[in-house]
C-alpha cells in the first residue's frame, strides 16, 4: 500500500567533503512502525537517520544526492523549508541534551516557536506530553526548575516529551538509550512500544538485543551501504546475506 | 495554529535579525579599518628615512622621531625582561604545582584584579613606589617596571594556556620513567609550551609599546637633548610624543603631518608586533602534532 | 641535598614568584593609600566624594571629585550603549553566521583592532570626529561626551566582541542541534538557545568592557573636554577621573594637597575597577558552577 510508507528514500548519496558515507541507499519506512537501523560505527545508520529531518544541513562541506521523500513530496527539493520538514519529524539525540531552562520551558520550546502563546493551552499541551513519556509523575511538582537537575534517564525522557509536545507525524531516535542505565533504558523501550500506536519511529542503535526486542523491521547497514532490511524477526533468525548473520551472531562489529 | 502566516512572520524576523547581525561587523569593521585607513593615509607622507632616524630639531616642529622610538623600545624590552619571568614561573605554579584550594583560588582573582587595574593608576603606582619611595627618579627603570608589572596578567594568562594545552601522557610519560617533577617540566612541559608562550609575551609586548598613562610620571620626557645614556634617564616615547604634540605643542596645526607620521609608526609598530603573534599561534595550532 | 629535598625547594621558589601578583596588588593599594590618605586631613570623605567643585589650584582650593566621578559613569554608561550591542551581534556574526572564511579572517581581525594603543584613538577623535561634529552640530567644541563615548566605545568593542565569540563558540553543539529538531529557525535558535547558554561569558565580556572604558585614561583625556563640572547635554565637556589624575599630576607639585587629592582620585577609581572585575569573576563562575541552572 502506497499509503503507509510515510518516508521513502531513492538512491540516496551522502558524501562529507570528499568522503561518500551512504551509497545508494533506497528504503520505505512504514508508518506506526518502529524500524530500528542497526550496524557496526561507523556504517553510516546515524547519517542516514539524520538526514531524514536535514539535520545533516547544519554539518559544513557535506552534500546529498537522490530523493528522500516525505509524504510523496522531496525533502531535499529547494522549494523546502527544512524548518517545516523538522517540525513534522522530530528526533531524540543519543546524549540527553535539555536546555539550561526550567522543564516546562523546554517542553514548551517547540510549540511557542510555533506560534502557541496561550499558557492554558501549554500547560495542557506540557501535561500531555510528560505523559506519553511517563515522566508526568516524577516532575508534576517541579516543572519551574532546572532540567539540568533531572538524572540522564529523566532528561532522556524530557527530551523525547519535548519532541512529542510538537505532535510530530515521525520520531527519529539516535540510539537514545547508549548513555543510560539499564532500568532507564528498559523504561525507554516500554515507552517506544507505546508511542509506535500514534508515531512512526525510526531507531539507530547498536544494541542488537534492543533492536531485536522493540522494532517491527530492521535494516542492516554496513560500510555505508544498506546490506538487508526486511521484518525483524526474519533478520535474526534467518537473515539472507552473510554478512548480516555474521553480524548479529557477534562474528564481527 | 495559523501556521502558514506564522511562518511568514518568522522568516521576516528572521531576516530582520540577520540583517542586524550582519549591519553590526559591517560597522564596525568599517569604523575601525576606515580609521586606520585615515591614519595610514595622512601619516604615509610624513615618514621617511631622516623621520625614523633622526632627532627632533627646531624645537619638534621640524626633524625626526627617533629618540622616541628607541625609548619605546627600550622601555618595551625592559618590561618584557621583568614580565616574563615572573609570568612563567607563576604559569608553572598555577597549573603544574598547585593543587586547587582557596590560596590557589585567591592568587588567581589577585592576577584577574591585577588585569582589571586601570593603566592610569599603574601610573600613580609607579610614581608612589618606583619614583618617589625607591627614589629611582622618572626614568627608563621606573617606566620599564611599571610597564613590566602592567603586562604580567596577560603573560601569566598566555603561559598558563600553553601549559594547559601540553597534555597529560606527556607529563605521565615522562614521570613513569622515574623523571623528577622538575626535570619534567624543565625537559618536557616547558619545550612543549614554549611557542605558546612566546606568542603570549609578543602580545604582551605589543600593549606594553602603546601605553601612555604608565610612562607619564614614572619615565617619559616632553623632549631630551641626548639620547639617553643608563637605565636612570629619562627618555621620550612613542605614545607621550604623540600626546604631546597633539595637545601641549607650542605649533600643534604646524606639526600636523609629524603627529600623522608618529601616529602611524606606532600604529604599525603594535599591530605587526601583534600580527607577528597571531601568525605564529595559528601556525602552531595548526601544526601542532598532538 | 637530596632530590626530594631539591624538589621541595624548587616547588616553594615558584610557590613564591605566584605570589608576586597579590604582592604587587597589595603594594598598589599600600602605595595609593600612602600618598592619597593625607587628603582626608583636609576634606572629608563625603565632601570629598560629593563634593560639587573641583577648583584643586584655587585659594583655597575645593577638592570635591562628584563631577569628575559622575564624568567616568557618564561616557562609561554611553559608551556601553553603543559598544554592548555592537560588540555582542558582531560576536554573533562571526560565530553563528559568517561563512567560514571569513570567520577566519574576522577573528584575528577583531583580535588585532583590540591592540590599537588608546593614545591612537584618542588622537583621532581630537583631530577627526572632534571638528566634524563640532561642524555638523554647531557646537563651540567638539571636545565632548558623545566625541569620548564613540571613542571609548570604539576601544571596548573589540574586547567585547572577542570574549563573547569565545563564549558563544563553547555552547554544546547538542544545545542547537536540539532547537533545530524541533523547528527552530536559525535566529530563534540563537537568540532563545545560544545566547542565553552563553549569557554568563557575555556578561562577563560586557563587564570587562565597561571595567576597560571607566579606567581608560588617553581617550577621555584628549577628547571628553575637561570641563570639571555636571554637564546638562551630550555635547557638553566632562572630566573623567583618569583624565584628571593624567592632566594633572605634572603640574601638581610633589606631596602637595592637589598631589594627594590626586593619589585619592586613584584609590576610588581603583576600587570601582576593582568592584567591576570581582563581579565579572563572580559571574563567570557561579554560572558555569551550576550549569546554569536557571534562565
Amino acid at each position: 500500500m502506497e499509503d503507509n510508507r510515510v518516508i521513502k528514500t531513492k538512491d540516496v548519496n551522502f558524501y562529507y567533503g570528499k568522503f561518500r558515507a551512504l551509497t545508494d541507499i533506497s528504503m520505505d519506512f512504514e508508518k506506526n512502525r518502529v524500524t530500528a537501523l542497526i550496524g557496526p560505527s561507523g556504517c553510516g545508520k546515524s547519517t542516514l537517520l539524520r538526514l531524514l529531518n536535514r539535520m545533516n544541513d547544519l554539518i559544513d562541506g557535506t552534500r546529498v544526492e537522490g530523493e528522500v521523500l516525505f509524504e510523496g513530496k522531496n525533502i531535499y527539493d529547494p522549494e523546502v523549508d527544512p524548518v517545516e520538514i523538522r517540525r513534522r519529524i522530530g528526533m531524540v539525540f543519543q546524549k540527553p541534551n535539555p536546555f539550561p531552562k526550567s522543564i516546562f520551558s523546554n517542553i514548551t520550546y517547540g510549540p511557542r516557536l510555533a506560534g502557541l502563546s496561550d499558557r492554558v493551552e501549554l500547560e495542557a499541551l506540557a501535561e500531555q506530553s510528560l505523559k506519553q513519556a511517563v515522566l508526568w509523575d516524577e516532575v508534576k511538582d517541579i516543572l519551574g526548575q532546572s532540567a539540568m537537575m533531572l538524572s540522564g534517564g529523566q532528561q532522556q525522557r524530557l527530551c523525547i516529551a519535548r519532541a512529542l509536545a510538537m505532535k510530530p507525524d515521525v520520531l527519529l531516535m539516535d540510539e537514545p538509550t547508549s548513555a543510560l542505565d539499564p532500568i532507564s533504558t528498559a523504561k525507554i523501550e516500554e515507552l517506544i512500544q507505546d508511542l509506535k500506536r500514534q508515531y512512526t519511529i525510526i531507531i539507530v542503535t547498536h544494541n542488537m538485543q534492543q533492536a531485536a526486542r522493540i522494532s517491527d523491521k530492521t535494516g542492516f547497514f554496513y560500510i555505508g551501504k544498506l546490506i538487508e532490511y526486511s521484518a525483524t524477526e526474519k533478520i535474526f533468525t534467518r537473515p539472507d546475506v552473510k554478512q548480516t548473520e555474521d553480524y548479529i551472531t557477534g562474528r564481527f562489529g | 495554529m495559523a501556521l502558514q502566516s506564522s511562518m511568514r512572520w518568522r522568516y521576516l524576523k528572521e531576516g530582520f535579525f540577520f540583517g542586524l547581525v550582519r549591519l553590526s561587523a559591517f560597522v564596525i569593521t568599517a569604523a575601525l579599518g576606515g580609521l586606520l585607513f585615515y591614519i595610514f593615509f595622512n601619516g604615509l607622507g610624513a615618514i621617511s628615512w631622516g623621520f625614523l632616524t633622526l632627532p627632533p630639531t627646531d624645537s619638534m616642529t621640524k626633524g625626526g622621531i627617533m629618540p622616541a622610538i628607541l625609548g619605546t623600545v627600550y622601555l618595551t624590552l625592559g618590561a618584557i625582561a621583568i614580565a616574563l619571568p615572573l609570568g612563567i614561573t607563576s604559569a608553572i605554579y598555577l597549573t603544574e604545582y598547585a593543587r586547587q584550594g582557596p590560596l590557589v583560588r585567591v592568587i588567581r582573582i589577585g592576577v584577574n584584579c591585577l588585569a582589571g587595574v586601570p593603566s592610569i593608576v599603574f601610573g600613580l603606582f609607579g610614581l608612589g613606589l618606583f619614583v618617589v619611595f625607591l627614589q629611582f627618579g622618572s626614568c627608563i627603570l621606573s617606566g620599564a617596571l611599571t610597564l613590566g608589572i602592567l603586562i604580567l596578567p596577560t603573560i601569566i594568562g598566555a603561559s598558563e594556556e600553553a601549559l594547559k594545552g601540553v597534555p597529560q601522557t606527556f607529563r605521565e610519560a615522562s614521570l613513569a620513567l622515574g623523571v623528577s617533577k622538575w626535570q619534567t617540566i624543565y625537559r618536557i612541559v616547558l619545550p612543549s609550551a614554549m611557542p605558546g608562550i612566546l606568542t603570549g609575551s609578543i602580545l604582551g609586548i605589543g600593549r606594553a609599546a602603546g601605553e601612555t598613562a604608565p610612562i607619564m610620571f614614572t619615565a617619559a620626557a616632553f623632549f631630551t637633548a641626548k639620547l639617553p645614556s643608563s637605565i636612570f634617564d629619562e627618555v621620550m616615547a612613542l605614545p607621550f610624543h604623540i600626546y604631546v604634540l597633539a595637545t601641549a605643542g607650542t605649533h600643534i596645526e604646524a606639526t600636523r603631518p609629524i603627529q600623522f607620521g608618529t601616529v602611524l609608526v606606532l600604529v604599525g609598530l603594535v599591530l605587526v608586533v601583534d600580527l607577528v603573534a597571531i601568525i605564529i599561534r595559528s601556525t602552531i595550532r595548526k601544526r601542532k602534532r598532538w | 641535598m637530596t632530590r626530594r629535598l631539591k624538589e621541595i625547594i624548587i616547588k616553594r621558589i615558584f610557590f613564591l614568584f605566584a605570589c608576586v601578583s597579590i604582592l604587587i596588588l597589595g603594594l598598589i593599594v599600600t602605595f595609593l593609600f600612602r600618598e592619597g590618605i593625607p587628603i582626608f586631613r583636609i576634606v572629608s570623605v563625603p565632601d570629598f566624594l560629593l563634593g560639587g567643585e573641583w577648583y584643586p589650584t584655587f585659594d583655597p582650593p575645593a577638592f570635591g571629585i562628584w563631577p569628575l566621578i559622575v564624568g567616568s559613569f557618564i561616557v562609561t554608561f554611553f559608551s556601553t550603549l553603543i559598544a554592548v550591542p555592537l560588540g555582542v551581534l558582531s560576536a554573533v556574526y562571526i560565530s553563528e553566521v559568517a561563512p567560514r572564511p571569513l570567520k577566519e579572517v574576522l577573528k584575528p581581525l577583531i583580535e588585532l583592532l583590540a591592540g590599537i594603543p588608546s593614545v591612537v584613538l584618542g588622537f583621532f577623535g581630537m583631530v577627526v570626529l572632534a571638528p566634524w561634529l563640532q561642524d555638523t552640530f554647531d557646537l563651540p567644541t567638539g571636545l565632548n561626551i558623545v566625541n569620548a563615548s564613540l571613542m571609548l566605545a570604539l576601544m571596548a568593542i573589540p574586547t567585547i566582541s572577542s570574549i563573547a565569540e569565545d563564549a558563544l563558540y563553547t555552547v554544546p553543539r547538542e544545545f542547537k542541534e536540539a532547537s533545530y529538531a524541533l523547528g527552530a529557525t536559525k535566529s530563534e535558535t540563537i537568540l532563545k538557545v545560544i545566547i542565553p547558554s552563553a549569557l554568563s561569558g557575555i556578561s562577563t565580556a560586557v563587564i570587562l568592557g565597561m571595567a576597560r572604558a571607566i579606567g581608560e585614561t588617553m581617550v577621555v583625556l584628549m577628547v571628553a573636554g575637561g570641563a570639571a563640572a555636571i554637564p546638562e547635554s551630550l555635547f557638553d565637556s566632562v572630566r573623567p577621573m583618569p583624565a584628571s589624575i593624567a592632566a594633572e599630576m605634572g603640574e601638581a607639585p610633589f606631596r602637595s594637597e592637589h598631589y594627594h587629592a590626586l593619589f585619592a582620585t586613584g584609590i576610588v577609581l581603583f576600587l570601582l575597577t576593582l568592584a567591576f572585575n570581582l563581579i565579572a569573576d563572580y559571574v563567570s563562575h557561579k554560572f558555569k558552577e551550576v550549569g546554569s541552572g536557571t534562565l
